[in-house]
């Protein structure tokens, strides 16, 4: 059967593609091998997510060297639930991007922007399904390495200026994180997750493991872009291609929150990382600048991306505080907003790439009018909009009540008022946008655009509809959600 | 460009040499030190001491940059290729004990395969990035033409 080897063809199908793709050479035919790869790579992924769903871990050996002594591909319905995430949105994007970067991209090379895509997407995924500390950082590295260059493939000139931002941090980062695991090789003897979790109870307390903590902490906090690291973000989605925006904030942050999940979780367990250190007080005051600070920064943006990036920043700040109330609750809620904001922000940044292509940019100056030039992308956006302030009835209200219900679960009621303060200055944002698209005539030289074209508004809309389907009708989500925090919180598949 | 002659000389003499070296770090690589890696920094290195001594017009016409570009591709298949084919043959991705009769055969003939795609890919992308640092203000200057 094949299914057995859907750990790893999750993986191999777009790492296989990329290179087929620089054989095609021609735009269109590279286009249809994406499109087709990320097609079968989101019909594994939904499908390991349902099998993880009724059986729990599923553990693969490469080349039948069993674990420890090889390296093993586990995957559980927490991985699963992000590789869903990771693997729809590369779906989403594919369509669009046959459009979406041909104004923004030389169609020399559109090849390039597939294969890195495909390469990006691989990495990704292999960091999700890995049960190999030395590989999660390889896979850090493939998906960063694509990541840095479909940056520098925008318009803009500043773009390689973000890109190169991007890929200092992102190596300064990707360093720390190897050290980290050095010295977790230092104490422990293995490099095994599962294993390495086991061992790590008889070491104990010792300053070694207690500084892999901080080297990982720190490391991963620059790939999540987590508050007072979160510096290469902005540039980075601004001047990015529409496409590469769009996957990017709906995927590349996602993927090292979930790192940061598993080792605080699993890896170190709860008690180590919460009980016995200020981590979870640490923590929590980040996440608390994140969803204040940004957010006023994101008010006084004249551009809409870096406006959407720097929300980005602060909607970062609820995942993050959802992780440090160590709670089953908390950690729900953070799966929960990890895919609420994924797809609110990915709807989001799609819609947008729309009204760039139509409007040549995102400054408010291009966008004033767009109410009545593009009514549709305009709703679209205040719908999305809604969904980051957290209106009932859409995907962002869902996420934001089970924040505040685990806060009041743990006691601390002064968290809820700081999640309702932060969502007003998310109004203030929002309402940036809507004053702009409704309120102001749209500019004298206007190209007079009309809507976006169907294959990039479609990918967009079905977004956007998503943000308030899963807003509705949540009962899917929250049960995968739960499922997720369960798994992290108490490890089954470690030390049996 | 008379005085260069013993360099051009020389050049003819070791390049075949260092070519031979590389195949021999790859294939050795099964018991010694070696592999694919290795082998094709070495195989790379003679093609760029060639571009070096005859100049890079030359090198391109012997190894075309379309032709790297093709070849950076071949090795990331070959390898990944060699995984499908463990599977399609009733094994784990990369598991090369079902590759042959029997388990050692299977395992000689699947690093075989899987180091012999290292070598073209990494071969290739040395030469590609030595291609386009040598060629930056050539290729540019021939774009504004």
């Amino acid at each position: 059967m094949l299914t057995q080897h859907f750990p790893a063809l999750l993986v191999v199908v777009p790492l296989m593609a990329a290179p087929l793709i620089v054989f095609a050479r021609r735009s269109l035919a590279s286009w249809l091998i994406a499109l087709l790869a990320t097609a079968i790579t989101f019909g594994i992924a939904a499908s390991l997510l349902a099998q993880t769903m009724s059986e729990g871990t599923l553990v693969y050996a490469m080349g039948s060297w069993e674990a420890p002594l090889g390296i093993e591909y586990r995957i559980d319905a927490a991985g699963a639930f992000v590789a869903v995430i990771v693997a729809a949105m590369g779906l989403i994007v594919m369509p669009y991007s046959r459009v979406g970067i041909a104004a923004e991209v030389r169609s020399e090379e559109h090849y390039l922007y597939y294969a890195l895509m495909m390469l990006c997407l691989a990495g990704l995924l292999g960091i999700l399904v890995t049960g190999d500390a030395f590989n999660v950082f390889v896979f850090l590295e493939v998906s960063s390495l694509a990541t840095y260059v479909l940056i520098a493939m925008g318009r803009d000139r500043r773009a390689l200026v973000a890109a190169y931002q991007y890929l200092l941090m992102g190596t300064i980062g990707a360093t720390l994180y190897v050290v980290g695991v050095g010295l977790l090789y230092l104490e422990t003897g293995t490099l095994n997750l599962a294993d390495m979790a086991t061992r790590l109870v008889d070491v104990g307390d010792s300053r070694g493991v207690l500084a892999a903590l901080a080297f990982i902490t720190v490391g991963i906090s620059l790939k999540i872009a987590l508050f007072p690291l979160h510096l290469w973000l902005p540039n980075a989605y601004a001047y990015a291609p529409s496409p590469v925006s769009a996957f990017l904030a709906a995927t590349a942050t996602k993927v090292s929150i979930y790192v940061l999940m598993r080792y605080f979780f699993t890896i170190f367990g709860a008690t180590e990382v919460f009980d016995a250190r200020a981590t979870g007080a640490i923590l929590l005051g980040l996440s608390l600048a994140a969803m204040f600070i940004p957010a006023v920064v994101a008010i006084f943006q004249h551009d809409m991306k870096r406006l959407l990036a720097y929300s980005s920043v602060s909607q970062i700040g609820y995942i993050t505080l959802g992780i440090s109330l160590d709670s089953v609750e908390g950690l729900m809620a953070s799966a929960m907003h990890l895919f609420n904001h994924a797809l609110t922000k990915g709807g989001l940044f799609l819609v947008l790439g729309g009204v760039v292509l139509r409007c040549g940019g995102a400054g408010f100056d291009r966008l004033a009018g767009l109410g009545h030039t593009m009514p549709v992308a305009a709703f679209a956006m205040v719908v999305g909009g809604l969904s980051l302030i957290g209106v009932p009835g859409t995907a962002g209200f869902i996420s934001k009540w089970y924040l505040v219900s685990a806060a009041m679960h743990d006691g601390q009621w002064w968290l809820v008022g700081a999640v309702l303060a932060s969502s007003l200055l998310a109004v203030i944002y929002v309402w940036r946008f809507v004053e702009v698209a409704y309120f102001r005539a749209p500019p004298a030289d206007h190209p007079a655009p009309g809507e976006a074209p169907l294959s990039m508004q479609l990918p967009a809309l079905a977004m956007i509809a998503g943000c308030v389907y899963f807003g509705i009708d949540a009962t899917w989500s929250s049960e995968v959600s739960m499922r997720v925090a369960e798994v992290l919180m108490y490890n089954p598949g470690v030390g049996q | 460009m008379r005085l260069d002659i013993i360099l051009r000389v020389l050049a003819k003499l070791l390049i075949p040499f260092a070519l031979v070296f590389g195949l021999y770090v790859q294939f050795h690589g099964d018991y010694g030190p070696g592999g694919g890696f290795q082998a094709g920094v070495i195989v790379a290195a003679a093609v760029i001491f060639y571009a070096l001594i005859y100049g890079l017009p030359a090198a391109r016409r012997v190894v075309p940059t379309e032709v790297v570009q093709t070849l950076m591709a071949v090795g990331v298949l070959l390898y990944s290729g060699v995984g499908i084919a463990s599977i399609l043959l009733g094994g784990n991705y990369l598991d090369y004990f079902v590759l042959g009769a029997d388990p050692v055969s299977g395992q000689h003939r699947g690093i075989f395969w899987v180091e012999m795609g290292v070598l073209i890919t990494v071969a290739s992308v040395m030469l590609k990035i030595f291609y386009v640092f040598a060629g930056r203000r050539r290729d540019a200057e021939e774009t504004e033409e």
